[in-house]
């Protein structure tokens, strides 16, 4: 019974295998990424992000139909053009990332859906606003697969300027000229991630599977590293988790996959070790030193 | 060689200067306090010593140093203190020049960071996070990350603001250590006293070098009156200086 429920659905289906491998990659690429947007209090940035990526991912489509390669292309084009341009007017003119990347966004948002309107089809982009994580080919995933493995290298790359400049800039930008590249390739990752994510979840959700676990992880450690891991397994059980409860109500896996997600978030909001509720309400009593 | 050389130095921000045409040099293995009122420019002067402020005019040399043998300690460290990172990972990061991107730190440099942070008084502080700490204990830390940094050039920006008088004297102690080492250490402060017994080279700055020299002779009523009585000018209408044309006509 409990096997069936929990097991069956991927020992039957090859469909329900894939959409779980798609998850674990996109998890193990994912969350990490979505712990440095929380801790560089960019969060929101992510969201601004995803939007970039439609009109680009919209601009693929109207050109080459529902071809993901050409919805993908045209997602990072606009993501980094987008992620860059923004970096490069904050960085040389002192002008705040979050207002040079709302202008940026909400240009290219403009941009995208005027681009839509001269076409003048009625298009179909449920696919690109929702995802849908079951209908994932052996090619997407293959795309899936690559760009979290990317991910993971780069980061490991930039991984010490990140975490230095993330702490303290100035320090980073005395010693050395790092601290420019890692934050720009920081949000290329961002970008690849959240067009990682529009294949299975859609845009409007993509940035859910690595701000939702980063929330979650904040609430259980204070270490850097031990952070990064919860995150990334509690975005791989909500994916795991999600997709069971999809396949058994029927609900749409994207949202179900965020819903499970954002359950995980508020147990850790109300228990969590580090700063959750009920352990602020219920402290015990103070130590000796 | 000196290890800086101001050749006719403007900083300041958006054409407006905050040190204005500065000429002179520090020897290798001076110890120089930068003194002067609020808005002086002394924050701007050791801002452009460690290049991450370009002059508007004329230059800086740093005789043979590069970015690697400058360390700098700023006055209000834009320091994300919440951010989740140990004291030994943050004292850690000192060693730059000597890790990079991907260089990994041994046993020896293990040792040599606990050895560090001992060093400067916070035995046991090297597993609590950063934003756990006190003002003076996040302090010491920053000068346990200089010491790491094992630089020829050390800039400290008012590094005992908000400090106590027993952590003032700890770190000051580690100034003149440096001092001894031969390295160059110039830093911007305020306490009068402590530049008189401590500092045998002191620059009195009041946007423009009030006067520079020997701490006894130039530490003088007169220069304080003089660095005291500066105008904060902050005009948007100013005229293009006109100093320069000045020096090539009398060239």
């Amino acid at each position: 019974m409990v096997y069936d429920a929990l097991i069956g659905p991927f020992t039957e289906f090859e469909f329900m295998r894939r959409a779980l491998a798609a998850v674990i990659a996109l998890s193990l690429a994912g969350a990490p990424i979505g712990v440095f947007l929380m801790l560089r209090r960019m969060s929101l940035v992510g969201d601004a992000m995803a939007h970039a990526i439609l009109p680009g991912a919209a601009v693929g489509f109207l050109l080459s139909g529902l071809n993901l390669f050409a919805m993908t292309a045209g997602g990072l084009i606009a993501g980094f053009a987008v992620a860059i341009l923004s970096g490069l007017v904050a960085r040389s003119t002192g002008l705040k990332e979050d207002a040079s990347l709302a202008t940026f966004y909400l240009a290219s948002l403009a941009l995208g859906v005027t681009i839509v309107s001269i076409k003048g089809t009625n298009i179909d982009l449920l696919h690109v606003l929702f995802g849908n994580i079951l209908a994932m080919d052996d090619q997407t995933l293959l795309v899936v697969a690559f760009n979290a493995t990317v991910t993971l290298l780069v980061l490991a790359v930039i991984y010490r300027p990140l975490v230095i400049e993330s702490v303290d800039p100035l320090f980073l930008r005395t010693v050395s000229r790092a601290g420019g590249p890692a934050h720009l390739a920081f949000l290329a990752l961002v970008v690849i991630n959240l067009v990682n994510g529009f294949q299975a979840l859609g845009t409007l959700l993509a940035v859910g599977l690595m701000i939702l676990p980063a929330g979650i992880a904040r609430f259980w450690s204070r270490d850097l590293t031990v952070m990064i891991c919860i995150a990334v397994v509690a975005a791989a059980v909500s994916g795991y988790a999600g997709l069971v409860l999809s396949f058994q109500t029927r609900v749409p896996s994207g949202p179900a996959i965020i819903l499970v997600a954002t359950v995980f978030y508020i147990v850790s909001v109300l228990f969590g070790r580090v700063g959750g509720i009920v352990r602020q309400l219920f402290p015990g009593r103070h130590l000796e030193a | 060689m000196a290890a800086v050389h101001f050749h006719n130095v403007t900083l300041g921000y958006d054409r407006h200067p905050a040190v204005h045409h500065l000429n002179g040099e520090i020897a290798p293995g001076a110890l120089v306090a930068v003194i002067g009122p609020n808005g002086a420019g002394k924050s701007t002067l050791l801002r452009g010593i460690v290049g991450i402020l370009r002059p508007l005019d004329g230059s800086i040399h740093l005789g043979g140093l590069d970015s690697r043998d400058i360390a700098y300690l700023p006055q209000s460290a834009d320091i994300d203190r919440s951010f989740p990172i140990s004291v030994f990972d943050f004292v850690a990061t000192g060693l730059w020049r000597a890790t990079g991107l991907f260089g990994g730190i041994g046993k020896a440099a293990r040792e040599k960071i606990l050895r560090t942070i001992a060093s400067v008084g916070l035995n046991g502080f090297e597993n609590r996070t950063i934003g756990t700490l006190s003002g003076g204990q996040m302090q010491r830390v920053l000068f346990a990350r200089v010491l790491l940094q094992d630089a020829r050039l050390i800039v400290l920006d008012e590094p005992f603001n908000a400090i106590d008088s027993k952590t003032t004297a700890d770190l000051l102690a580690l100034v003149k250590h440096w001092h001894s080492e031969g390295r160059t250490v110039l830093a911007a402060l305020h306490d009068m006293e402590m530049v008189r017994t401590h500092f045998a080279e002191t620059l009195i700055l009041a946007r423009g070098p009030v006067a520079w020299g020997p701490t006894a002779e130039v530490l003088t009523p007169e220069n304080l009156l003089v660095a005291m009585r500066m105008c904060e000018a902050f005009d948007d209408s100013a005229a293009a200086c006109a100093a320069d044309d000045a020096r090539s006509r009398a060239a």
